[in-house]
C-alpha cells in the first residue's frame, strides 16, 4: 500500500498522450502503445508527480460530478504500478 | 430521407499503420554477418532525400502511426537523423534510433534529445572484444560501452539488443552480466533470423540444439536473480521451436517499412519477393500505399493462405507464417512456412538443424559490405 502523501507520475519509460486517430489516450513505449479507456486516461492525466492520490480523486469526483471513486482509482494504480506505468515521488 | 450515419463494417476503412519504420541507409561502419538486410543492397537505387523522408512522416502520422523507428544500415551515418526526429516527435510520433552506437558523439546525442528523441536501442554483438570485432569485422567494442554510458548519462534508459547465433551463444553468460554491469533496463536477446547476409550464412550462423538449450537456462538463471531491475526478454528462433510466426503481426496489418531508395514495404525482408510490384514513396502517398496498393494486400489476412494452412485451426494465429522464410525456402512466395511441421517442406528445416549439429562442417561467414553485395549480385 502507498503512502496517502505518495505522488503517482508516469514511468519515464512511456509517454502518455492523446492519440486522435484512436480517439483515446495511450502509453507509447519502444515498439509498442498501450491504448486507454476513457477513466484510465483521465486517471493518468493527473499522475503528474505533484498530487496525491486523494487530490487525484476529489479532482475526478469535482470534474466528473461524482463521488465515492476512491476504490476505483485507487485499484487502477495497483494495476499502473504492476504494469511499470507509473513511479511514486515520495520527497 | 434515410441517412446511413454509421458504414457497415464491411465498408468501413482498415486502421493505419501503427509503426513506421525508417530504414535510412544501407551504409555501415559494420559489416554483421548476420544482418537481415538484402545481399544486393549495393544495387540500391539512390537514398531518400530530406524532404523526401519528411512528407513519409507527416503522411504516415497522419494515417495514425505513432511509432517512429529509425534504422539502417547504420542511421547516423546520414546528418539529417536529427531533422527527422524533430518534425516527427512534433507530430506526435514516439521516436526510436535503432543504432550500433558508431557515430554517436557527445554533440550528435545533445542535438537528438535536444530535437526531442525518445529512446535509443544500442545493439551489441558480443561480450568480448575479440568476438565482437570478429562478427562485425570491425573494431567497434571498446565504442560500444562508451556509448552506453553516454546515452545513459543523458537520460535515456539503456536499452540493449544482442543477436544471438552460434560464435557468441556460448557467451551469453558474459553478455548478460556486461548488460548488469552498464546498467542496461532491458535486454532483447533475438537469435537470429535467417533473412538477407544471414541466410547467405545460415550454417555458420546455426547454433546447435545444446547451444540453445544452455543459452535458454544461462538466461532463465539471469532472469530469476534480476527480477524488475534488468528486463530480459529471449526471442526464440522459430527454426527451433517449429512455430511460424505472424510475421509483424500480419502483413499490411500494424507495420509500414521503407528502405532506403524509397520501397514501402509491410516487413523489412519484403523486397526479396518476387512478382511483386514494390511502391516508391517518391511516386505514391503512404494513404494509397497502406490501403490501396496491390502489394499491402497481396498477403493481408487469411484468405490467400494455401492448404494445409486454409483448414489450420492455427490460421488466424500465425497467417502461414513469413514469406520471405517460404520463398527463400521453397522459391514460392505463397508457400506454408516451412517452419510448420505441417508444411510439406518441413524437412528442409530438419535438414538444417540435423547440418547444425555435424562436427566441421562450418563454412566462413561472408561479411556485409559493399564490395561482397556487389560481387553475390543475389537478394540473399
Amino acid at each position: 500500500m502507498t503512502a496517502d502523501s505518495a505522488r503517482p507520475a508516469i514511468n519515464r519509460l512511456f509517454r502518455f498522450q492523446w492519440e486522435p486517430a484512436q480517439q483515446a489516450h495511450v502509453l507509447l513505449y519502444p515498439e509498442g502503445m498501450v491504448k486507454l479507456n476513457q477513466s484510465a486516461g483521465e486517471i493518468l492525466k493527473r499522475c503528474d508527480g505533484a498530487r496525491t492520490v486523494p487530490q487525484i480523486v476529489a479532482d475526478l469526483e469535482a470534474a466528473f460530478n461524482a463521488s465515492g471513486l476512491a476504490a476505483e482509482v485507487e485499484a487502477f494504480l495497483e494495476m499502473a504500478d504492476a504494469q511499470n506505468w507509473i513511479t511514486w515521488n515520495t520527497d | 430521407m434515410d441517412t446511413l450515419l454509421v458504414p457497415p463494417a464491411a465498408l468501413q476503412r482498415r486502421p493505419g499503420p501503427l509503426w513506421l519504420l525508417a530504414e535510412v541507409t544501407y551504409r555501415c561502419p559494420l559489416h554483421c554477418a548476420f544482418c537481415y538486410n538484402p545481399v544486393d543492397f549495393a544495387q540500391a537505387g539512390p537514398e531518400l532525400s530530406t524532404d523526401d523522408w519528411l512528407k513519409v512522416i507527416r503522411e504516415a502520422r497522419a494515417l495514425g502511426a505513432a511509432q517512429f523507428g529509425i534504422s539502417g544500415g547504420e542511421p547516423l551515418v546520414r546528418d539529417d537523423i536529427e531533422i527527422l526526429v524533430r518534425e516527427a516527435r512534433q507530430l506526435g510520433f514516439y521516436t526510436n534510433l535503432i543504432t550500433s552506437g558508431v557515430g554517436l558523439t557527445e554533440a550528435r546525442l545533445a542535438a537528438l534529445k535536444d530535437a526531442g528523441l525518445d529512446h535509443i536501442q544500442l545493439s551489441f554483438q558480443d561480450a568480448t572484444r575479440e568476438a565482437n570485432d570478429l562478427i562485425t569485422n570491425t573494431r567497434t567494442f571498446d565504442l560500444k560501452r562508451k556509448v552506453a554510458a553516454m546515452t545513459k548519462a543523458a537520460g535515456y534508459p539503456t536499452v540493449i539488443n544482442c543477436v544471438l547465433h552460434r560464435t557468441n551463444i556460448d557467451h551469453l553468460d558474459r553478455i548478460i552480466e556486461m548488460a548488469v554491469e552498464i546498467g542496461a533496463e532491458y535486454l532483447e536477446l533475438a537469435n537470429t533470423q535467417y533473412h538477407g547476409w544471414a541466410f547467405l550464412n545460415r550454417e555458420a550462423l546455426m547454433p546447435t540444439a545444446a547451444q540453445l538449450a544452455e543459452a535458454e537456462a544461462v538466461t532463465e538463471r539471469w532472469k530469476a536473480r534480476l527480477g524488475k531491475k534488468m528486463r530480459i526478454l529471449f526471442v526464440t528462433p522459430d527454426y527451433q521451436t517449429k512455430k511460424p510466426k505472424k510475421c509483424m503481426n500480419g502483413w499490411g496489418e500494424v507495420f509500414l517499412s521503407v528502405t532506403p531508395d524509397g520501397l514501402a514495404l509491410p516487413c523489412h525482408t519484403a523486397r526479396m519477393l518476387p512478382g511483386l510490384t514494390f511502391p516508391n514513396v517518391r511516386d505514391h502517398g503512404i494513404d494509397w500505399i497502406w490501403h490501396d496498393s496491390p502489394l499491402f494486400n497481396r498477403f493481408r489476412g487469411t484468405a490467400w493462405l494455401p492448404e494445409p494452412c486454409q483448414s489450420c485451426e492455427d490460421k488466424d494465429k500465425d497467417h502461414g507464417g513469413c514469406r520471405c522464410q517460404a520463398f527463400m525456402l521453397t522459391g514460392q512466395a505463397d508457400a506454408t512456412d516451412p517452419v510448420c511441421p505441417k508444411s510439406p517442406n518441413h524437412r528442409l528445416i530438419e535438414t538444417a538443424l540435423a547440418d547444425a549439429e555435424k562436427p566441421g562442417t562450418v563454412r566462413p561467414l561472408v561479411f556485409r559490405d559493399p564490395k561482397n553485395s556487389a560481387r553475390l549480385a543475389r537478394p540473399f
